[in-house]
């Protein structure tokens, strides 16, 4: 056993393990936080195929970005968590049968057979060989109808969050700097001449 | 690896309507709420324009461009400029509804575009990969849009169950998407539709990715069962949206099942066959049986959309090209009714008064005689009465399986339209033999007036006279 | 064999980049109180040591032999992981980074793309540092680290997106190469307010003064680290200062040449200079950035929540964008000596 399949042995126990944790572990919280080390093991194990683009961008973009966020509404909100496992227990014998149903299905069909590491050898590259440029000039070329619809998408997901989202409210004291900065001297100040007074 | 620019003169109607939602986007921002108006000109004029550019470029034979993504045929230009005229007719109807509502935002009208953009990706779509952009982009705008109306907590609930289902749905299309990738090497349609034709029926894979594909496109559909969303989001969205989910998006499903499963999957038909059957079968079922027990009349069309759409799937489960364009064509009609059905719902409403229930017709025909007429006119369309358009599209459908042999199937079918007759002449009773219940009377734009009556008397005139749209549809689909 | 000796060779240069840098660390808190006592008029320490140059020593012991208190109902867990998540990225990051030509650990291709991944973890520290200590001013600062951290983050990665255009490259290696030639070579010059947008933003994302919010002394105690103490409460210390000298190397790397020698192309002083090592170069270069961290605080107030939101979504963000266009025109048409 090599080295790079030990490796892979770990990272996938590990992914496998924070994937139950993500499920099974009561505290939002928490299963953000497995939720977490299961992206991060999934980008090690990207780079062990050489894929170290997307295992970068996994990093930056799901456990950077995405999940930081994620983790800001899941504290902010402090989900009581009693209530919504209410159900769980409930439905737990039809859920498991229906998990148990496709789980053989999907065991039979999808053997070894089919998608085993015999029929998709993993393909090796140069020393110079660079997965970002080779993305980079296909996804800009051949993909980039699907490129930008998916741009397009981003854009009405904006849309849809903001309008969804934001209202004027009534009373906030927010500051409009602009209009700060346009402040002059006469707007506050105001000199007023008058006639000395005398003592008597 | 050379590369060559693609040819952009096919995808110019899509890239006309980024272009002008963009734009509308921007303009709408710098406007006061009174001159909302404007908003509503440019949005309608990108329809026209986009129109205008399908029109004149019109395929007859299918080009392929930007490397195997997107496809110009017939079939795929005569269902935009439907989707169009759909959409322009949900703009007009919805304008006054939403102005009484505090709803008349550009939002609307930019989501909607970009909605009707997302139907044009997925009906030129020519690889999974745009199906499935396309698809997102249409879903998430109708999300957004189911929940418009921020402070109605039916309409939360609604979008919410609508979001949740949807992405379970788009989850199963993709899955099904990546089996039946990892099992041809390949996502652009033709080169599916070769390496499955040289694999044959032997691979459990693809068959695996099929059941998630049918199962995916039947949760957009809203076939049984699988339709769970369909009447929550169709009572809980504002009616002007239900209007809009309820037409056009149709169109689009039927052009997403007839490039994945004929297009690209065309080999395995017995296999999808089988669970078209089924689920066709199910929802004609389901649809027709629950629609009589509603009261609600948003909900009552919500059942009747779900057995329109197992009738649909009759056409493209007879897998003939005569079984396809009736399909095509019974879409196009469903498309008519329900534009037109939701339209003169949405004339009823009024400032704090919301047209929902099945009594709120009654003694329609004492308020206002030719709104009771079109409304009639659609309902018995609805319904399959001889010498409207909606029984020719029936018998089309019908007509095509039984070629294929599937009699019982026809005869089903049959039984089920006349369970159905009941509860669509229900509202024709109510429109004519009740008294009145409230005598405000209808207000209602000229424009929305010509429109409303030329989308009534259409179904009139197509009835009885078929033909022409019966040999685009064909002649799109044969080629 | 040979991969063992790999290995050693790697742990090697690992040790040999890590023990002047935490050593830099220590002495990077000991110029800060200088520096900012001489702004301030004052002497700054001078007690332990000859003039004082012993104080980090005295510090780290003291520090050493505190008690490290975890709060009751803290999750002990998170709350013991919290410092080193912060640490550890901080470090790690080292990896890439070039001290003179081909001299950095590893040579990888995505190098700018590993540097902002890596940047952007070490805000779990301080969010789970937040959440784990069960108080509510760790909370609170946790909360607004992690908004202010997402807010820059976007601004920072567009300004190293016209870095790698202009480069045309993600390799630091590489990128510093492409800005051979002299002082005017090098990308502080085309990508100015690149380069103004990226440090400020380097700033905000190790919660510096004026960013400091997320420890905000004077309105929520201490913020995230509010509950830690002894080596725990070092660690997060530690991190905050070696990702000081992180972004001042990133900015010495990226803008001003790395390795290069200023007098490089310069007649006579280039040749006269030209025996200087360019790790020598970098290092005062990082120095030099590190004086503007220790300037900004010693000058600044604090700026306020708001106003820190307004200044990364609504100026940093549209101005990157606008240069992006402009590099990316620059770019298009070749415009030397830059983009050639």
């Amino acid at each position: 056993m090599g080295f790079e399949k030990f490796l892979f042995y770990v990272f996938s126990l590990i992914l496998v393990l924070a994937s139950v944790g993500v499920i099974t572990v009561r505290n939002p919280v928490r299963a953000a936080l497995f939720l977490v080390l299961a992206f991060f093991t999934s980008a090690a194990l990207w780079l062990l195929i050489e894929a170290e683009f997307l295992a970068i961008t996994l990093v930056l973009v799901y456990v950077g970005a995405v999940m930081v966020l994620f983790l800001f509404v899941i504290m902010m909100l402090d989900i009581n968590v009693a209530p919504v496992q209410e159900g769980f227990t409930k439905y737990l014998p039809f859920g498991v049968a229906v998990a148990l149903i496709i789980v053989v299905e999907m065991g039979l069909m999808v053997s070894s057979s089919y998608f085993g590491g015999d029929r998709y050898s993993l393909v090796s590259h140069a020393a110079d060989y660079s997965n970002t440029k080779e993305l980079g000039s296909v996804l800009y070329t051949f993909y980039v109808y699907p490129f930008e619809i998916a741009s397009v998408i981003l854009l009405v997901a904006i849309i849809a969050a903001i309008s969804l989202t934001m209202r004027r409210r009534e009373g906030t004291k927010s500051q409009n700097p602009s209009r700060q900065v346009r402040v002059s001297r006469d707007d506050r100040l105001r000199i007023v001449r008058m006639a000395a007074e005398k003592n008597k | 690896m050379n590369f060559v620019a693609p040819d952009f003169m096919p995808v110019l109607p899509e890239l006309f309507v980024l272009t002008m939602t963009c734009l509308v986007l921007v303009v709408d921002v710098f406007l006061e709420q009174r001159q909302r108006h404007i908003t509503y000109g440019l949005a309608q004029l990108t329809l026209l324009g986009a129109a205008l550019l399908t029109l004149f470029t019109y395929a007859h034979a299918p080009v392929t461009t930007m490397f195997g993504h997107y496809v110009k045929d017939a079939m795929g230009d005569l269902l935009k400029l439907c989707i169009y005229l759909a959409s322009a007719a949900v703009f007009l109807y919805s304008r006054d509804y939403l102005r009484r509502r505090d709803l008349f935002k550009g939002e609307y009208y930019v989501l909607g575009l970009f909605g009707v953009l997302g139907m044009m990706i997925m009906v030129s779509a020519h690889s999974l990969l745009s199906v499935y952009l396309g698809l997102e982009m249409l879903s998430l705008s109708l999300y957004a849009l189911v929940a418009i109306d921020r402070d109605s907590p039916v309409a939360s609930e609604a979008a919410m169950k609508y979001f949740v289902l949807g992405s379970l749905a788009s989850g199963m299309l993709l899955y099904g998407i990546s089996m039946v990738y990892g099992a041809t090497g390949s996502i652009d349609i033709q080169l599916l539709a070769d390496a499955v034709a040289k694999q044959g029926l032997g691979n459990p894979v693809l068959v695996f990715g099929l059941v998630f594909l049918v199962v995916g496109l039947s949760f957009k559909l809203g076939a049984v069962p699988f339709h769970m969303w369909v009447p929550d989001v169709y009572q809980g969205a504002p009616t002007s949206v239900t209007l809009y989910i309820g037409s056009a998006p149709k169109l689009a499903a039927f052009a997403l099942v007839m490039r994945i499963l004929v297009d690209g999957l065309g080999t395995l038909q017995a296999d999808w066959q089988q669970m078209l059957i089924i689920l066709a079968m199910l929802s004609m079922m389901l649809g027709n049986l629950v629609a009589i027990a509603q009261s609600n009349i948003k909900r009552m069309l919500a059942y009747s959309t779900i057995s329109h759409v197992g009738f649909l799937l009759l056409g493209i489960l007879a897998g003939t090209p005569e079984g396809y364009a009736a399909a095509m064509f019974y879409t196009i009609v469903y498309v008519l009714m329900a534009v037109g059905a939701f339209g003169v719902l949405l004339v009823l409403s009024r400032t704090g008064f919301e047209a929902e229930n099945i009594d709120d017709f009654k003694g329609l025909n004492d308020r206002n005689p030719w709104l009771a007429f079109l409304m009639m006119v659609i309902m018995m369309s609805m319904a399959g009465v001889p010498f409207m358009v909606g029984f020719y599209a029936k018998w089309m459908v019908l007509q095509s399986i039984v070629d294929i042999g599937l009699v019982w199937l026809a005869i089903l079918g049959v039984l089920f339209s006349v369970i159905g007759a009941f509860y669509y002449l229900r509202v024709v009773k109510c429109l004519y033999f009740d008294k009145p219940e409230d005598n405000t009377p209808i207000e209602m734009s000229r424009d929305t007036e010509v429109v409303i009556s030329a989308n009534g008397l259409l179904l009139v005139v197509l009835g009885l006279y078929p033909t022409a749209l019966m040999s685009l549809c064909s002649t799109a689909l044969l080629g | 064999m040979e991969t063992l000796l790999t290995v050693i060779l790697i742990l090697l240069k690992i040790v040999v980049l890590l023990v002047p840098l935490l050593v830099g660390v220590a002495y990077l808190t000991f110029a800060e109180r200088k520096i900012i006592g001489y702004m301030q008029v004052r002497l700054g320490p001078n007690r332990v040591g000859p003039k004082g140059w012993l104080q980090p020593i005295a510090d780290a012991v003291k520090l050493m032999f505190k008690e490290i208190i975890i709060p009751s109902r803290a999750n002990r867990f998170l709350f013991v992981l919290a410092p080193m998540l912060s640490f550890g990225p901080a470090i790690a990051a080292w990896a890439v980074i070039p001290f003179g030509d081909g001299m950095m650990i590893s040579h990888l291709d995505a190098g700018l793309l590993y540097l902002l991944a890596l940047t952007s973890l070490g805000v779990y520290g301080v969010i789970i540092a937040g959440w784990a200590s069960n108080s509510k001013y760790a909370f609170l600062g946790a909360m607004r680290s992690a908004a202010q951290i997402v807010a820059y983050e976007i601004a920072m990665g567009f300004a190293l997106v016209g870095v790698l255009m202009a480069a045309g490259s993600l390799n630091l290696n590489q990128i510093v190469q492409a800005q051979q030639g002299s002082l005017l070579h090098w990308f502080w010059l085309p990508l100015l307010p690149l380069f103004v947008v990226y440090f400020i933003s380097g700033v905000a994302e190790t919660n510096r003064a004026p960013f400091d919010v997320a420890e905000g002394e004077s309105e929520i105690v201490a913020g995230f680290h509010v509950e830690y103490s002894g080596m725990a409460f070092a660690v997060f210390f530690l991190a905050e200062y070696a990702n000081m000298i992180l972004v001042a190397a990133l900015a010495a790397t990226l803008f001003l040449g790395g390795w290069l020698s200023p007098f490089e192309g310069i007649p006579v002083l280039g040749e006269l200079f030209a025996w200087v090592p360019g790790a020598l170069w970098l290092v005062l270069k990082i120095a030099f950035m590190l004086l503007f961290f220790l300037w900004f605080r010693a000058t600044f107030p604090r700026y306020r929540y708001d106003q820190i939101m307004r200044l990364g979504w609504k100026v940093f963000i549209p101005v990157t964008l606008v240069w992006l266009l402009v590099v990316g025109l620059g770019v298009l048409a070749h415009v030397g000596p830059w983009f050639d």
